[in-house]
C-alpha cells in the first residue's frame, strides 16, 4: 500500500481554486486526482474511487453531508476528519486559516499525507493571494477614474490647469489626513449637489 | 499567584489587566482566573436561533460581568465545529445534543472527547413538508381542521403507500446531521406514523440556510431543521409546517454548550464563571420583555442573519403554518431556561443513545450506557450553579410520563429499560439501512 500512488479527492466549489491546487498535487507528482465543484453525486464518486484522501473547503457546508455518506457506507474506509496535522496546533491553525480540511483513510502514513495536505494550504493561501491582488488592482483603477473626475470639475469650476488641480487635491488629503480618493470622492458628490 | 498550575499563569493575559484583576472588586478570586491562564473564550456557533444564549451573553453584559470575553465565531458546518473544538481552535461550541454523546461512543469520523456541563434550552425544531407533498395528504384525509402531528404522519405514510404501488420514486427528507436532533424527531415522527426511515424514504443531509431553497427547487420533499428556517419556507410559500418539536416531545434536547473535558479540568474556575454568565443570559432570554430586543441582535448579519420580524415571531412561538397564512401559536416554542431547561440530565444523553441504538447507529452496551451518560456533567453544573440546580433525583428518571410531556406516540422512556424501550416501538432498524448512492 506504502508504494501505491495515493488516490485524491478534490471537493470545491470555486473551480479556479481547484484547478490550482489540482496543478500543485500534479506538480509534486500525484497522478491519480480527481477534483469536482458539486457535491451533487459525490457518493457515487466517492465509492467508484475509493479515494485515499479527500480535500474539502472549510467553509463547504457540505461538510455536514460527508458526515451523513460516512456514516450509511462504509465505502471509504473509516475516514478521519484532519486539518493537516492532529498534533501540531500551528500548523491546524495555518489550515484552518486558509480553508482547508480533509478526510484522511485511517491508518495511512502521516509523512504520506501532510505534504499533500501542507500543498493544499499553500495553495488555498496563493488562491487567496490571488483573489486579494485582483481586489487591489480593481479599487486601485476605480480610485484613479474618481482622482480624474474630482480634476476634471476643478479644472473647469475654478479654472485650474491639471496640475494645479492635482496639487490642490493632494495638498487637501495631506492637510486633512483622508486619501487622496476620498477627497475626490467629496469634490464629485459635492458637484452633483451643487451642479444642476 | 500562588501558582495553581505553575505553567501557564499569566502566559496568555497581559499583566496590567492581571493587576487590575487582582485589586478588582467584582472578581471574588482573581489569583485561580490568571492561573488558568485567558479568560477569554473562544466558542463556535452556528447561526440559529438557539444560540441565543450564548450570544445574548456576550452581547448583553453577562460575560463581562462574569470577567470573561466570549469570542464568538461563527461556523458552517457541525463538522466544523466539532473539529475546531476537537483541534483547540474552540474552547467551547454551540453544539447538537446529540454530537457529545456520539463522541463519547467513538461515532463519526473525529470523535473526540467532548463533554456538555450547560444545556442551551429546549424547542425550536419544527418539521416542514412542500406544499405540493401536504396537498396530497390532504386528499388522504380531512387534515384542516386539525394540526394534529400524528394525524399529518399517518396522511404521509397513507401517500406513501399509494406512492410505491404507483413506483414513484420515494420521498427525500432532509436532516441536518447524523447525529442530531433532527435526525432522531424527524425519524420519531415518522416512525410514529408507521413510516420507516431508512425503508420508506430517503434521509438527506442539507445544511439549515439551504433548507427552503432545496424545497423550494425540488430537491427535497421536507426537513426537519431549526428556527428560523421552518418559518422561512411557509412564509416564502414553498412549505408547510406538519409538527414542531413540542408536537413530538416538548422536553426533548436540544443544543448543548460543548467542551474539551481535559479543557474544563484544566480550567475550573473559567467553567463555572462561564456557566453563571449563561445562567443569566438564558434567564434574561425567557423574559418576554426581551424577546424584541433579543430579535434585533439575532437579526444581525454576524449573527443569524434573518429578518428580525420573524424572528421575533419564531420567539414567541407564532407560526405562519401555511402559504395561506394560516397561523398556530405554539406555547413554550422556545424555552431558554424555565424548567430547568439548562441542567445537562444524564437521562437525555440515554435517550439520545437509545434512539441511536433504535435506527442502528450503534449497539447497545453497557459500556454504550456509561459512555453516553459522561457525556452529560451535571456535576459540572451543579459546582458553578448549585443553587439553582434541581434535585438529583430527575438525572434517571422516567420521560413522557406526565402530562404535559408525552411523547407523542405516548411511549415512556425508562432509563434502566433501554432494550424494552427500543424493542416496544414497532418501527426501527432492522439490519443495515437502505440506502442508495444516488440520492446524495
Amino acid at each position: 500500500m506504502s508504494h501505491r500512488d495515493l488516490t485524491i479527492l478534490v471537493i470545491d466549489e470555486n473551480a479556479i481554486r481547484a484547478s490550482i491546487i489540482e496543478e500543485g498535487l500534479r506538480e509534486a507528482g500525484h497522478g491519480n486526482v480527481t477534483v469536482i465543484h458539486e457535491v451533487h453525486g459525490v457518493a457515487r464518486i466517492i465509492e467508484t474511487l475509493q479515494p485515499d484522501v479527500i480535500v474539502i473547503d472549510i467553509e463547504n457546508p457540505n461538510r455536514d453531508m460527508m458526515e451523513h455518506l460516512f456514516q450509511l457506507t462504509r465505502t471509504v474506509g473509516r475516514p478521519i476528519a484532519m486539518f493537516v496535522d492532529r498534533s501540531d496546533t500551528a500548523s491546524i491553525e495555518a489550515a484552518v486559516e486558509a480553508g482547508v480540511s480533509a478526510y484522511v483513510i485511517d491508518g495511512l502514513k502521516k509523512e504520506r499525507v501532510k505534504p499533500i495536505l501542507d500543498m493544499a494550504v499553500s495553495r488555498f493561501n496563493a488562491f487567496s493571494r490571488l483573489q486579494r491582488e485582483l481586489a487591489d488592482a480593481k479599487s486601485a483603477l476605480e480610485e484613479r477614474k474618481l482622482v480624474e473626475r474630482a480634476k476634471g470639475i476643478l479644472m473647469k469650476m475654478r479654472g485650474l490647469s491639471e496640475e494645479e488641480a492635482f496639487t490642490l487635491l493632494r495638498q487637501t488629503a495631506m492637510n486633512e489626513k483622508k486619501k487622496i480618493s476620498e477627497i475626490a470622492q467629496s469634490v464629485v458628490t459635492a458637484a452633483g449637489l451643487l451642479i444642476r | 499567584m500562588s501558582g495553581e498550575t505553575g505553567v501557564n499563569a499569566l502566559t496568555d493575559i497581559d499583566e496590567s489587566k492581571a493587576r487590575k484583576l487582582s485589586a478588582g472588586e467584582a472578581l471574588p478570586a482573581p489569583a485561580i482566573v490568571a492561573g488558568e491562564g485567558s479568560r477569554t473564550v473562544r466558542a463556535g456557533f452556528i447561526p440559529l436561533v438557539d444560540a441565543a444564549v450564548l450570544i445574548a451573553a456576550a452581547e448583553f453584559g453577562f460575560a463581562q460581568k462574569e470577567g470573561i470575553t466570549l469570542d464568538l465565531v461563527k461556523d458552517t458546518s457541525w463538522a466544523n465545529v466539532r473539529d475546531r473544538l476537537a483541534f483547540r481552535q474552540f474552547d467551547v461550541a454551540h453544539m447538537l445534543s446529540p454530537m457529545p454523546v456520539a463522541a463519547m461512543l467513538g461515532l463519526g469520523s473525529n470523535p473526540s472527547p467532548t463533554i456538555t456541563p450547560f444545556s442551551l434550552g429546549r424547542g425550536g425544531n419544527a418539521i416542514t413538508l412542500s406544499t405540493r407533498l401536504y396537498a396530497e395528504m390532504q386528499e388522504e384525509g380531512d387534515l384542516a381542521a386539525s394540526d394534529n402531528a400524528l394525524a399529518n404522519a399517518k396522511a404521509l405514510a397513507a401517500v406513501i403507500r399509494r406512492a410505491r404501488v404507483a413506483g414513484s420514486p420515494p420521498l427525500k427528507l432532509g436532516v441536518t446531521y447524523p447525529f442530531s436532533s433532527h435526525n432522531y424527531e424527524f425519524r420519531y415522527w415518522l416512525a410514529a406514523g408507521g413510516i420507516d426511515p431508512d425503508r420508506d424514504v430517503r434521509l438527506v443531509v442539507v445544511p439549515p440556510p439551504m433548507t427552503s431553497d432545496a424545497l423550494a427547487a425540488g430537491a427535497i420533499d421536507g426537513f426537519c431543521v431549526g428556527a428560523p428556517w421552518n418559518m422561512v419556507a411557509s412564509e416564502r410559500g414553498v412549505g408547510r409546517i406538519v409538527a414542531t418539536k413540542q408536537d413530538i416531545w416538548p422536553s426533548a434536547p436540544e443544543k448543548v454548550i460543548g467542551m474539551r473535558p481535559d479543557w474544563a479540568d484544566a480550567n475550573p474556575e473559567t467553567v463555572s464563571r462561564l456557566l453563571v454568565a449563561l445562567d443569566a443570559a438564558a434567564r434574561w432570554c425567557d423574559a418576554a420583555e426581551n424577546r424584541s430586543a433579543l430579535a434585533e441582535v439575532l437579526a444581525e448579519q454576524r449573527y443569524v442573519a434573518a429578518p428580525a420580524d420573524i424572528l421575533r415571531r419564531v420567539l414567541a412561538g407564532e407560526f405562519t403554518i401555511d402559504p395561506e397564512g394560516n397561523r398556530r401559536i405554539v406555547d413554550d416554542y422556545f424555552v431558554f431556561h424555565a424548567g430547568f431547561a439548562n441542567y445537562p440530565r444524564p437521562n437525555h444523553a440515554l435517550w439520545i443513545y437509545s434512539q441511536m441504538v433504535r435506527w442502528g447507529q450503534v449497539a447497545l452496551s453497557a459500556k454504550g450506557l456509561e459512555a453516553s451518560v459522561s457525556a452529560y456533567r451535571p456535576d459540572l453544573y451543579r459546582r458553578a450553579l448549585g443553587r439553582s440546580a434541581p434535585s438529583a433525583e430527575i438525572d434517571i428518571a422516567l420521560e413522557g410520563a406526565v402530562p404535559g410531556d408525552r411523547f407523542m406516540d405516548g411511549h415512556v422512556f425508562h432509563p434502566e429499560r433501554i432494550r424494552e424501550y427500543i424493542d416496544a416501538f414497532p418501527v426501527k432498524a432492522t439490519g443495515r439501512p437502505h440506502t442508495s448512492l444516488d440520492d446524495m
